[in-house]
């Protein structure tokens, strides 16, 4: 991140470098030292307390019988892996790891398509693009919560605007059930969540397009790269990186999605739109089982920690060519 | 990773730096791209214009809502005012708090990681937050809520700023760890030939020179608080302290026959992201890409 340019105030930028205060005295370079930790102390004690301390608690919790029973006696019993036998020998487990696959899968997937489409839209210039790009960003903007409120709404089965949309066209004669269900209710979780990730993708991408030099297509156009061509030559390739960090990233971030779902269906109908996440937060919120959430909570780590790995792996690579 | 990431445009003191270097001043005409740009953006915009109608309509039950508000009325804002408003005054101070919070904290930090010699640590720092994001909130949630009962910081304002942080923080180191990085070096030590020290030098140097992007991470805290919904869920219990996020929720829950005090509710929910959009435009877009290289 070298590239940052800042203009030079008159006069500062020929000042030769100064001779650094530590090079004064032993006690003044430790005192020196000292305040330079103390600039970062505050945000490490802050990271350390509301993530370090979070994770090394819930693998603990994990292996504990921690109920609500906890909270008066202060007792949280040992129990092995007896908390990851039941959460995974419950037979909402397997639905839930399914739906987190699916839902993850279907939400980049969706995500992705569209924004890189709306990227390389807005890409090309054209009177108002600036304007109309900056207003999609309001679905990423708003409280999640508020979106999904609007969606149960409009994808009310009786009179939700979807439907009354869909009987008004000539020949269909339909008017799905979305959120009650239990074999659509995902579907429209997926596609409210992509209308909700649509908007990242799509700044992401439209950046990384940005940097792409014009003249790379200029001269891509002289040995006749154009329209198709240009893009599987010159924007993907050039685009790589980017869309690493954007699939990726929207992975970790999709994986623990919680808003969305609870706002729409609670997980419902019949556990049609539970995921690990949510299933973690039932245990450890309504059902006040503690340990099993926690244990639900580990696995989602889990999963994203390889995710991590995977990341590192490919964006080092990426950095490499 | 730096090299896959577009860096955020530094968004510079002053008016005097161009915002981007493409091309810049001769956008072509297109008539007939605006058009379909414009019904991109309708086709995104539909649920808030959904939103905003449904609010505005007079029809308190669960009939089909007309599609346009002509026959509009506020009864919807009335109730929603009176039955929200204490909820709306809550995320208010909660996001406020975990702004001051989190720049207080993420400032300083961000500049001991842009130009001190930390060696190694600052890499390791800079990978812990990295981590961070793949922390599951409902990870965090389940051991706060035990902390915070021994605590005794379930519903307090207090508890809610730091947890509401969780956010703000990693991103704002992030987002100014890169704009400081890009303030020259012969800058801060003309400050240190003067006399000053590391303090004295990051109030008067660093501190002006990074105002915009101290503008951009306070912004973006603002409405990572003030859209949780995780923690004013789990680390709240009473009617007495409840954002906006978790009254909207249970509003749903509890009154989905009578919608347009419930929209009412989730249009004022959203204006400060709209606001924000309106007002702030430029900051919103260094907080973005910012946002690529949170992680």
């Amino acid at each position: 991140m070298g590239e940052l340019v800042t203009p030079g105030r008159p006069g500062t930028l020929s000042t030769p470098p100064a001779v650094p205060p530590a090079e004064r005295g032993g006690s003044h370079k430790l005192r020196t030292r000292l305040v330079e930790v103390a600039f970062i102390v505050p945000a490490v004690v802050y990271l350390l307390l509301f993530f370090g301390y979070p994770v090394v608690k819930n693998i603990v919790m994990g292996f504990q019988e921690y109920t609500t029973k906890t909270f008066f006696t202060g007792e949280a019993p040992w129990v092995g892996l007896a908390n990851y036998r039941t959460v995974v020998g419950d037979a909402i487990f397997d639905r839930s790891v399914l739906n987190t696959l699916l839902f993850t899968a279907g939400s980049i997937a969706g995500q992705f398509a569209l924004g890189l489409a709306i990227a390389l839209f807005f890409h090309k210039r054209f009177a108002l693009s600036g304007v109309l790009r900056s207003l999609i960003l309001l679905p990423w903007l708003i409280p999640m919560i508020a979106g999904t409120a609007v969606w149960r709404w409009i994808l009310d089965a009786d009179n939700g605007a979807l439907n009354r949309i869909l009987s008004a066209v000539p020949g269909l004669d339909l008017s799905p059930n979305w959120l009650t269900s239990t074999s659509l209710a995902l579907v429209a979780v997926i596609g409210v969540n992509i209308w909700l990730g649509i908007p990242f993708n799509m700044t992401i991408l439209y950046g990384g397009l940005q940097e792409i030099p014009e003249e790379l297509y200029e001269a891509g156009a002289l040995d006749g790269a154009t329209g198709w061509r240009a893009f599987r030559h010159i924007t993907w390739p050039l685009l790589r990186p980017v869309v690493t960090v954007v699939l990726v990233l929207g992975v970790v971030y999709t994986l623990k999605v919680l808003d969305v779902i609870l706002g729409l269906t609670n997980g419902g109908p019949a556990n049609s739109t539970q995921t690990i996440s949510t299933f973690s937060y039932d245990m450890s919120f309504r059902q006040f089982d503690f340990g099993a959430g926690a244990a639900l909570g580990n696995i989602l780590i889990v999963i994203s920690l390889v995710f991590a790995v995977v990341y590192l792996r490919l964006n080092r690579r990426a950095v490499d060519e | 990773m730096s090299a896959a990431v577009p860096t955020p445009t530094p968004v510079l003191d002053g008016d005097t730096a161009p915002a981007r270097v493409r091309t810049e001043g001769r956008a072509p005409r297109r008539p007939l791209h605006t058009v379909v740009g414009i019904l991109i953006l309708a086709f995104m915009l539909f649920p808030l214009y959904w939103m905003v109608n449904v609010s505005l309509q007079p029809a308190g039950n669960a009939v089909a809502t007309p599609w346009l508000p002509f026959d509009f009325t506020l009864r919807g804002y009335t109730t929603a005012i009176a039955e929200q408003g204490g909820n709306l005054v809550t995320s208010l101070v909660v996001s406020l708090g975990s702004v001051v919070f989190s720049l207080l904290v993420a400032t300083p930090a961000a500049y001991a990681m842009a130009h001190f010699k930390f060696g190694r640590w600052s890499t390791v720092v800079l990978f812990a937050i990295l981590i961070t994001q793949m922390v599951p909130g409902i990870v965090v949630a389940n051991a706060l809520y035990s902390a915070y009962t021994d605590l005794g910081l379930l519903n307090t304002t207090i508890g809610l700023v730091l947890a509401d942080s969780a956010a703000g923080v990693p991103f704002s180191i992030i987002l100014m760890r890169a704009f400081m990085g890009g303030i020259p070096a012969s800058i801060i030590e003309a400050a240190y030939v003067d006399g000053a020290g590391h303090v004295r030098a990051f109030f008067s140097i660093v501190l002006p020179m990074s105002r915009n992007a101290l503008i951009t991470a306070g912004l973006f805290t603002f409405l990572f608080a003030w859209g949780d919904f995780l923690f004013a869920l789990t680390l709240t219990t009473t009617a007495d302290l409840r954002p906006i996020t978790l009254g909207l929720y249970t509003y749903v829950g509890s009154f989905v026959s009578d919608w347009s005090p419930i929209m009412a509710t989730a249009v004022l929910s959203s204006l400060p992201a709209i606001a924000l959009l309106v007002l702030a435009q430029r900051y919103v877009a260094a907080g973005v890409t910012g946002g690529a290289v949170k992680s």
